[in-house]
């Protein structure tokens, strides 16, 4: 009998919030154990925990798994969230890996110099309103449907509603000029286990702030 | 019906490079259309081919696949390289994130600047010798199994091969603390779709010189 997945990664976003978001939306209850110092970092890789010394890390299953991908991929197809043949998986595969290069954009964000943030910004709402965005917009409003694979959720639906909602606490109109990326944000964000996570006292965490940098610098710097 | 498979890029290693060795491992044979000019990068942006107006693209069974994960997620599946259960894959998804990320760093030593290539070389030496190629030497060591994920070989192997040429490339002494990623590079380097991808005249690419490194930048224009 396998317990509840557990969390190991400081307590705020950074890398660990898709898992998060993943491990939510399919509706399963986990733990978590925050890092806050760098002995608990050091302790973790002494004692062998971490394949590459890096976090995040879950428990799971009977695994120590590491590398976001490697659990999100886990996660997903142990819960359904990745398409039910090769070719849905594919375009799940797909989507999810563009996301995730505009997602870096937001996760690397807060540790930028205090006078390269803004321009970040400007940069990170381009890529968001010229590349990505189009893409989904079209998807969505060719097929009609509520999700973008296979007319079910999918962890293409989990990281592109985490980026938009991510986006729209820098910029809050960055939708503005997708109507079917709206409808998207609403409809899956009523998808009854992420409602859930969007309430408050959920295990979604607020965005990083200077507690959160100072926090991990201490932690992670050599 | 499906054609062989036909890889958009530069002609170089870049971000395509382990979907060559994976396709030649999995003794698939495929067509390259080198991207030359910013224009042809241009055409491929304009005429809608690519889902994020980058490259690599491989078209592949009625797919325009774009994303190198995507690409060798699927090319894996299709060719049984990728794990027999969702353990297995968890393994192996975990294994070549590793190798993904020192890769990376190799990557951009291409592209940086002068003044700091020591300093990205010296952190590319350490992250080999004291964080990557123990954990994979610790795996072998582990099962004591000719390959990495269940006792068959997988992506897993092929992409920690490749990467184990590329840090040969920078520094031959680099593995010498490591039996047994010498025995499977040996190992893997000895298989016959493997030992014709190595031989001269394969498909396989070599290092960035000074001037496809120049072409490269005007064709990605990057400054």
């Amino acid at each position: 009998m396998e317990g509840r997945p557990k969390l190991h990664y400081p307590n705020g976003r950074g890398r660990m919030e898709s898992i998060r978001w993943a491990l939510a939306a399919a509706g399963v209850e986990f733990d978590e154990e925050f890092l806050e110092t760098k002995e608990q970092l050091q302790k973790l890789q002494n004692d062998k925990h971490l394949l590459f010394q890096q976090v995040p890390m879950v428990e799971i299953d009977g695994m120590k798994l590491v590398q976001t991908r490697s659990i999100l991929h886990y996660i997903a197809e142990k819960h359904h969230l990745f398409g039910n043949n090769l070719k849905e998986k594919t375009l799940i595969d797909m989507y999810v890996e563009g996301i995730l290069d505009l997602l870096e954009m937001i996760i690397m964000h807060p540790f930028l110099k205090p006078d390269d943030q803004q321009k970040e910004v400007v940069s990170m709402t381009e890529k968001a309103v010229v590349r990505y965005f189009p893409v989904f917009e079209k998807i969505l409003r060719d097929h009609g449907q509520t999700f973008l694979v296979g007319n079910q959720l999918s962890l293409a639906d989990v990281i592109l509603l985490q980026t938009i909602l991510a986006l729209e606490e820098k910029v809050p109109d960055i939708l503005s000029a997708f109507p079917h990326l709206q409808e998207f944000s609403v409809k899956i964000s009523n998808v009854p286990t992420i409602k859930r996570f969007l309430e408050p006292g959920s295990k979604k965490k607020p965005p990083p702030d200077d507690i959160y940098v100072r926090s991990v610098y201490a932690i992670f710097a050599p | 019906m499906a054609g062989k498979p036909k890889l958009h890029y530069f002609n170089g290693r870049g971000r395509m490079e382990s979907t060559r060795w994976l396709l030649a491992a999995a003794g698939v044979e495929f067509e390259e259309k080198f991207i030359e000019t910013p224009e042809d990068l241009e055409n491929l942006q304009h005429d809608g081919s690519l889902m994020f107006q980058q490259v690599p693209m491989v078209e592949i069974d009625g797919m325009k696949l774009v994303q190198t994960r995507a690409i060798l997620n699927y090319i894996a599946t299709k060719y049984n390289l990728y794990g027999k259960d969702i353990k297995e894959r968890a393994l192996i998804d975990m294994y070549i994130e590793g190798v993904a990320d020192l890769s990376e760093l190799i990557l951009h030593l291409v592209i940086c600047p002068p003044g700091e290539k020591d300093a990205k070389l010296a952190l590319i030496k350490e992250r080999t010798t004291t964080r990557y190629f123990p954990a994979y030497e610790k795996v072998l060591k582990s099962h004591g199994q000719d390959y990495l994920v269940g006792n068959k070989l997988s992506r897993a192997d092929i992409h920690l091969v490749e990467l184990l040429y590329y840090v040969e490339e920078i520094d031959s002494s680099l593995i010498a603390n490591f039996p047994l990623l010498k025995a499977l590079k040996a190992r893997v380097s000895n298989l016959p779709t493997v030992k014709k991808f190595l031989q001269p005249g394969s498909q396989r690419k070599p290092p960035m010189d000074e001037k496809s490194f120049e072409k490269a930048k005007k064709i990605f224009k990057i400054k």
